[in-house]
This record gives structure tokens, sequence and C-alpha cells, in this order.
């Protein structure tokens, strides 16, 4: 009875953003966005609420009308079709999930709007029902299931009709977090398994960097940046995605004589990471708690003398904010050193990010740190 | 101890006025003589009883007069209800708030000075003692409830499980048919049953639109009370009743709290 044993792989197409212009009202919240996806990727849209990223979601899937630019799937531009033909399959926030409806007949809807024999879509409610792990939970109502289980049926119900294109809106945002984790890792896999073209839209920067192949930055709708996971977190292109992306610890510094001198501690601006270069005058240096040692380092590392002010418990590590001259940073040591001690820190090189001063930048990108970091 | 009496004397009066007149009715509808000053009835039977029941009575065809308008209104308020709801409750229509006040107009006059009005129209149109007349009369004052209670019933259904059926291929007919209608029903229920109710009631537009011509439950109440009938007028009461009370079952059973919350 079943031809389809398995949804076949590579059935993802590639998609173009040219010069995007996309808006509400009198505002545009997306202008001139250009963006090339593979067939077959995961992309990962991040930003804080308000960047923009649901926008871009939400035009894919023909709900945000374009307003100049080009959305192509598989070469075909799609930026006027209307959503029903579009068949990217969305999983909503919220999941969407119809409430006067079985978990089977959400799953079927698709099918059945695209009138396959009765028999073929009960094979495949139970075969997606199976390859989201819902098992046997097909007759049972929407609003009897746990958050995880209606989240496999949103997924189940996307999939179910071999879309091109998913398109996933913040879907793991309303699970607990043990679930959470668990459902990163059955999405990723799904994915690479059935070869989606997939976008993510999220807040959460692990998510991002634990699903995706890349991870694109939006800030105030245009790209910050966009790179492998490990390029976006080792190497940010500017002071907001390094906030963005957990540097928290922020030093005024100057660049003198290819010699980077911060409070009173100084290194050579050679190797150092500066996408923005290193001209000559007012710097910025930063870096994550974890990265800086109380101690020496190995290799070439900036040294700094400061003196505790307090430390708390991480469970992996005490976090000690020190005070270095006027600023306060955080470090990250095995050891709790009691508030007053002097210490000196070194911060390893390769871990340091260097920006040219630029006000502007430094004020949205501090906005950014406290946006981005949830959790101490 | 005077706590207690003055409570109880509240109770039975209270008692009184909901059940004292209902009393009365049930009296009178099973009364053959009854003259002043007796309290209570000389004689009981069932002999009114007939006479309403007969099949070439006057009752019988006010019945199914009654109930033939009501269905009509019923289907004439939701043709209007179901899109003007469905564009109300979705708020993109601009002077959202003017069209819902737009059907609350009729109700803010006094109803005679409307429905006098209404039937010199209706003369002109030729309207006045046909079916298409009364039910126009029923169907703008229902169209109150039922605008009303399907904007909300509209309302309340997530966009976002619109969006997900044309996500999954299903144009604007379809996603109204298996989506908004199927979630927003409980509401529509709920404002055809109001509708239904309101249109067995209704009194002063039947009685300047369809007098002489057609005659409905309320108004052959009427003429035998005027008469001092008060024999059939009960009898006609109670029958008036039953729809109400059926209908307030299937209320209670079928439409959950939440649903009309929602309308609410």
């Amino acid at each position: 009875m079943i031809q389809k044993t398995e949804a076949q792989p590579h059935l993802g197409r590639s998609i173009s953003l040219s010069d995007l212009h996309l808006g509400y009202g009198g505002r545009d919240v997306i202008a001139g966005l250009s963006l090339e996806v593979r067939a077959g990727e995961f992309i990962a849209l991040l930003g804080q609420s308000g960047c923009g990223k649901t926008t871009i979601l939400r035009a894919l899937a023909g709900f945000v009308p374009v307003r100049a630019g080009r959305i192509s799937v598989g070469g075909t531009d799609m930026s006027r079709t209307p959503p029903e033909a579009r068949g990217m399959a969305m999983m909503f926030q919220s999941y969407a999930l119809w409430p006067h409806m079985s978990v089977a007949q959400n799953i079927a809807y698709g099918l059945k709007l695209r009138r396959r024999p009765r028999a073929e879509i009960r094979a495949r409610v139970a075969e997606m029902a199976a390859l989201v792990g819902l098992g046997d939970l097909t007759a049972r109502k929407v609003q009897d299931l746990s958050g995880g289980q209606r989240q496999r049926v949103a997924l189940a119900r996307a999939l179910a009709i071999d879309p091109p294109v998913l398109l996933l809106d913040e879907p793991l945002s309303n699970l607990d977090a043990g679930i959470r984790a668990t459902m990163r890792h059955e999405i990723r896999a799904l994915q690479q398994r059935l070869g989606l073209t997939t976008i993510l839209v999220t807040h959460d920067r692990e998510e991002a960097m634990s699903m995706a192949d890349r991870v694109v930055i939006l800030e105030q709708g245009r790209i910050a940046q966009a790179g492998t996971p490990e390029e976006i977190y080792h190497q940010p292109a500017s002071p907001y995605v390094a906030r963005f992306m957990g540097l928290g610890n922020r030093l005024e510094a100057r660049v003198e004589q290819g010699l980077l001198r911060t409070g009173n501690g100084t290194l050579p601006t050679g190797g150092l990471h500066a996408p923005q270069g290193t001209p000559e005058g007012p710097a910025e240096i930063l870096f994550r708690a974890e990265s800086a040692r109380l101690g020496p380092a190995p290799g070439p590392a900036l040294a700094l003398s400061g003196q505790v002010v307090s430390a708390f418990y991480l469970g992996s590590a005490y976090r000690h904010e020190i005070a270095v001259g006027d600023d306060r940073i955080l470090v990250d040591a095995p050891q709790r050193h009691q508030a007053g001690t002097p210490v000196g820190l070194h911060v390893p090189a390769t871990a340091l990010s260097l920006f040219p001063a630029r006000s502007q930048t430094s004020v949205t990108g501090q906005e950014a740190a406290m946006a981005a970091i949830p959790t101490l | 101890m005077l706590r207690t009496v003055l409570t109880a004397t509240a109770l039975a009066a209270l008692a009184l006025a909901i059940f004292g007149p209902i009393t009365n009715l049930l009296l009178w509808a099973f009364t053959e003589t009854w003259y002043f000053p007796a309290k209570l009835p000389q004689s009981y039977g069932f002999s009114f009883w007939e006479r309403v029941f007969r099949p070439q009575g006057n009752a019988m065809a006010s019945l199914w007069n009654s109930l033939l308008i009501a269905a009509l209104t019923v289907l004439v308020s939701l043709a209007v209800a179901v899109p003007a709801g469905l564009a109300l409750g979705r708020g993109r229509l601009p002077w959202r708030m003017a069209f819902l006040f737009l059907f609350l107009l009729p109700q803010a006059f006094p109803s005679i000075s409307v429905h006098m009005n209404i039937a010199r129209i209706f003369y002109g149109l030729g309207l006045n003692g046909t079916f298409a007349g009364v039910v126009l009369v029923h169907a703008m004052q229902g169209m109150v409830f039922s605008v009303w209670i399907a904007s909300a019933a509209f309302a309340a259904v997530d966009p976002a499980l619109e969006e997900a059926a044309a996500n999954l291929g299903a144009r604007r007919w379809t996603v109204f048919r298996t989506v908004s209608l199927p979630l927003a029903l409980p509401g529509l229920i709920a404002s055809a049953i109001f509708v239904f109710l309101s249109s067995l009631d209704e009194f002063t537009g039947t009685f300047f639109v369809g007098v002489p011509d057609i005659t409905t439950l309320p108004l052959l109440m009427y003429n035998a009370a005027m008469e001092g009938n008060y024999q059939i007028a009960s009898i006609t009461a109670l029958i008036l009743l039953v729809p109400s009370i059926a209908f307030m079952l299937v209320i209670e059973r079928f439409l959950k709290a939440d649903v009309l919350a929602r309308i609410g």
C-alpha cells in the first residue's frame, strides 16, 4: 500500500532574495536586503525582536507584500504569487493547529487539497506521524496534546506536502528547555534527511548556531553579518554582532603605532581579529567572560591588572566582576577569588575583537548586549 | 432570628414576583370557569386547549406562520451577518465601529415610531401584509444580534489558523469553508438561536406590517387578551415558551461557556 516508504531527499530548492523592500504602513522594515540560499541549505535569521526577521519569513510565505525587489525560488520569481500557490510550508510560532480537527485531519489537510486518493492520504499521515515521533496519537484532538506533541503535529503537517522550502517561525520558543534541546536536534536531523531548504527565524543564538548551516544576523532590517556559526561566533564583523554573540566585555582602547593600549595593558595589533581595520586612534575591544583568564594564558595575551569586586557561581565556573581602572569587566575562573583581591588577568589575543571606536555603533552594540544576554 | 425572618420574607417576595405571574398563567391555561371574586378557578378542563389545537383553528395557523417567519428571518439575517461579520470581525474595514453602530441604530429609537415608518414605506413597495415584509422587519431587529455576534465570532478566529490553511495551498473560499466557518460556527448558531427566538416573540413590527393578513402567535395572544379570553392568551404564551426553553437547553448543552464568553 505504501508507495513512498520515506520522503525523497533533495527536494529543496534554492532561494534568492534580491534588493528586497518590505514594510507595513509608511515604513520599510526591510530595505534593500539581498540573500542567496542554496538548495537544501539551513539558514537561521537571527536578531532581536523588531529587526525584521519575521517580516522576511512572512514575505517568503506570501503574507507580506513585496514592495520592491524579488523573491525567487528555484529560479522562478514568486514575488507576486499568492500564498496558496507558493508551496512553502510554514511552521507558525503558535503552531496554528486547527482545534476543530484531529491530529490526522490536521496532517492530511494539505494532501486533501491536492486531491490525493484516500488510501494514499491515510498512509502518508501514518508515515508523517511516525517520522516526527507522534506514533499512535493521530486520532487525538489537538487540545489533548502537550506543547511538544503539538509542535510535532505542526511539523508533520508542514512536511506532509513535500514542500521544497520549510519556513520555521520561532518554532521552539513555546517549549520547555529540555524538550527544546531534543527538538532542535530532531528538526535538524529531519531537514538533513529530507534535504529541505529551511529558513529558521529565532532570537536565540544557541538555537541558530546549533541548527543552521549559515546564520544571518539582522540589525534594523539589514544584514549585519552572514556566515557559518563558527565564523559569526569567532569573527564578528561589527561591534553589534560581537555584542549579540556574547562578547559582553568592552574596554575603551587606543591604537598607536601598531600597538593596542588599554588601561594598563598593551598588545601588538598584528594578528588580532579586526574586521574593520586598525586605524590609529580611539578603538574598542570586546571579549567574552569565558575566554579571559585570571592568571597566565598560553600564547600572546593582553595582560591587565584589576581588583575583584564580586563573584557569583554559574555552575561551570565562578564569574568575577573585576574593576580595571574605571571599567568593570566579567571574567570566569574555576576558583572563587574573594572580593578586594588584586588580580592579574589575561585575554588571549585570539579571543579579542578590535573595532575602531564609533560612538554610534558602540551605543547600539550596548543595547544589543542587554537584549542578547538573557541569563548570566 | 429577625435576620432569618427578613431573609425568608425577601425570598418569598422574590419568588412571588418571579413565579406569581407564571402560576397565574398556568392556572388560566387549565381554567374552564373563573369568576370574580373567587380566589381560584371554579372548574378546570382542557376545552380551550381543544379550541387552540383544532386543526382549522386560528392558533395552529398562527403557530406555523410564526415558525415559518422565524426560520426565514434566521436565513435572511445570517445571509447578511456572515459576510458582514467576516468583514467587521477581521478589523480591516475602515469605519468598523460606525458600521457596527449602524446596525444598532433601529434599536435606539422607540420601536413604534420605527415600525410605523417602515409600514408606510412598505405600503409604497407593496410589502405590507406579506410574509416577505414581516420577515424583513424581523430580520432588521435580528441583525443587531446576528451581526454583532457574528463579527465577534469571526474576530475570535486566530488569523494564523487561516494563514496556515493558505500556506498549505487553500484558496480564499476553501480557507473560509474549512477553517474560518467551522471555528465561528458555535457563535453563528448562538446568533441564529437568538434571532429565531426574538422573531418568535416579535410584536410591534408584525402588528404594523403584517396585520390583518399575517397573524403570528404574539398577535393571537394580544387579540385573545384584548377580548378578555385569558385562557387562549395563556395557552398561546405556554406554546411560545416551548421553543425558548428548548433552545436554552441546546445552548447550555452544546455551547461551552468559553464560546459564549467570547461573544459577550
